[in-house]
């Protein structure tokens, strides 16, 4: 431990820590009572109106659809990159970080231009063909899928890298087949990597706001995810239900990152 | 979260390794990059080429003239100045807190280290609610900014706190407190510390962070619709004058705002990479 003079130890703690609360700490804690300032009763009351059920149902959906999709494509696209050589390489890992710094409305937007029924490059064909897109449940899991995709990969990479191929190798040399070798050896030691890049995916895709609005067509009772509830219960002067479900996505995120820092310090050494 | 940190010696033992260990690909190997690459390109890069082909179907004209309506010009300034505004900031006390996270020891320095990602996990339109309960209508504190450009800042100071400061933070857990006790023992005061002894090592990882906030602050929208407002000329930003281009059907001109978004984004995953390489390379 440094010995910092007290006095300057002391002031940096205090400012950060004041920063912190009045930053973050209070105005979050003051969710929490907004949400139960109507009682258990009423907070129970507004997360089964029917509306709101159908939105956190559709979240649902697409917090489902978003981490199945990114765990599997994750991994994959990771194990590739890990362990192959091939042109493009570099490019491409590159490329698989453009969705963490793209804003969600433009990600809205350019899914909307491609797959939007009228006059989009897929969106038509696949318009008359039936399937819709856009203002419907597959366009709100694209932009979910979308916004969180990187996060498996940032996760898994790294680990692969550090635990190398000797293991595998191994095992495939001894006889087993590259499915036993992913299943028995490659998956085992990537597990809490993927474990943290679930979790993730999890609480961004819960929370996913911007790209949502703007491919769903916010329609109520139909495409209505629970954040684009918790704007228009706001706008409409409904801010008791807005903070009720506020303080439920606030919890599944806070949940979610206080699980990855549990499980984060043990399995560093492993 | 998940910054990039440089090599780490274990996986330096690594390298020693032959070249040889590396596969080529294989027959089911190319399928899966395949599949892969494909569906990547129809979810990230043919729709995001879509943005860029869109914006430029008015001509360079078409472009000029998005840019000078005076509401669009006035969203962007707004924009660049708060993102700028709140990255200097973060510059301030992101290693503040960094230094205070790995530093200093007292009871509930953990759930710092918690609040610190809270930013990260939660959805944005909690994150406005979440300060409007503070610092709006119904403020304990008395103060609101509610419909203030200086919502823009709070909104934009919340959501970018985390990026300096885990950036920062791994660095100052791997740097040395010896060298820091033997300038303060030779008689250096802590700013002659701070500025000859710390702040060297920490200047990559201090600019990483800082075009991640950068970037971060130019495309936020979900804290800042109910914050903010979205009054024109007043608290409108970028992203919100696409969502009202798109709402108007104007997509062209929702698309000429928006690749300067991506532009600015891409920008910035560029600059990263070369911070990242400058590091490596010197380590």
């Amino acid at each position: 431990m440094v010995k910092t003079a007290p006095w300057l130890r002391i002031t940096l703690r205090v400012v950060v820590i004041g920063y912190l609360v009045l930053l973050v700490a209070w105005p979050v804690g003051l969710v929490a009572r907004h949400a139960f300032a109507g009682g258990f009763g009423f907070f129970v009351h507004a997360l089964t109106e029917p509306n709101v059920q159908h939105a956190l149902q559709l979240t649902l959906i697409a917090t489902f659809g978003s981490v199945v999709i990114n765990t599997v494509f994750g991994v994959t696209i990771s194990l590739i990159i890990v362990r192959n050589e091939f042109p493009g390489k570099r490019l491409l890992s590159a490329l698989l970080d453009i969705p963490l710094s793209v804003s969600p409305v433009v990600v809205g937007l350019a899914l909307l231009l491609v797959y939007n029924p009228r006059d989009s490059w897929f969106g038509s064909g696949l318009a008359k063909a039936g399937i819709q897109i856009i203002f419907s449940t597959p366009g709100i899991i694209l932009a979910t899928v979308f916004v969180a995709l990187p996060l498996v990969i940032r996760e898994v990479v790294p680990t692969l890298q550090e635990i190398g191929d000797e293991q595998e190798w191994a095992a495939r040399s001894l006889g087993a087949s590259a499915p036993q070798t992913f299943w028995r050896i490659t998956l085992p030691s990537i597990k809490w990597a993927v474990v943290y890049g679930v979790v993730l995916t999890l609480a961004r895709s819960l929370g996913e706001f911007g790209a949502v609005k703007i491919v769903s067509g916010n329609i109520v009772g139909a495409t209505q995810t629970t954040t684009l509830v918790v704007e228009e219960r706001y706008q409409n002067f409904d801010q008791p239900t807005a903070f009720a479900l506020a303080f439920v996505l606030a919890a599944a995120a806070v949940t979610c990152i206080v699980v990855v820092a549990i499980l984060r310090p043990q399995n560093t050494e492993a | 979260m998940t910054v990039a940190t440089t090599t780490s010696p274990r996986r330096a033992a690594r390298n020693r390794r032959p070249a040889a260990s590396v596969r080529r690909l294989g027959g089911s190997g190319s399928l899966a990059l395949g599949v892969s690459l494909t569906w990547f390109s129809l979810l990230v890069l043919i729709p995001l080429a879509a943005v860029l082909v869109q914006a430029t179907t008015g001509g360079w004209e078409g472009f000029v003239d998005v840019l000078s309506n005076p509401q669009t010009t006035a969203a962007i300034r707004l924009t660049v100045l708060s993102a700028a505004v709140v990255t200097l900031i973060n510059v301030a006390i992101g290693p503040a807190i960094a230094w205070v996270l790995t530093r200093d020891r007292f009871r509930g320095a953990a759930v710092l280290d918690v609040i610190i990602d809270i930013p990260f996990a939660l959805p944005t339109i909690v994150a406005g609610l979440v300060l409007l309960a503070l610092y709006g209508p119904q403020s304990p504190l008395q103060v609101n900014v509610a419909n203030t450009e200086t919502a823009v800042y709070f909104a934009l100071a919340f959501v970018t706190l985390p990026f300096v400061v885990r950036t920062v933070q791994p660095v100052l857990e791997e740097l040395d407190v010896d060298v820091e006790e033997a300038s303060s023992s030779l008689g250096a005061t802590p700013f002659t510390t701070f500025r000859r002894i710390l702040l060297p090592s920490l200047v990559p990882a201090i600019a990483a962070g800082a075009s991640m906030s950068f970037a971060r602050g130019i495309s936020e929208y979900g804290s800042l619709v109910l914050l903010s407002g979205n009054v024109p000329f007043k608290t409108e930003v970028a992203s919100v004058r696409v969502v009202s281009y798109i709402e108007g059907g104007d997509t062209a001109s929702a698309a000429v705002v928006a690749s300067i978004l991506l532009l600015v984004g891409l920008l910035v995953i560029l600059a990263l990479d070369v911070i990242q390489r400058r590091v490596a390379q010197r380590g």
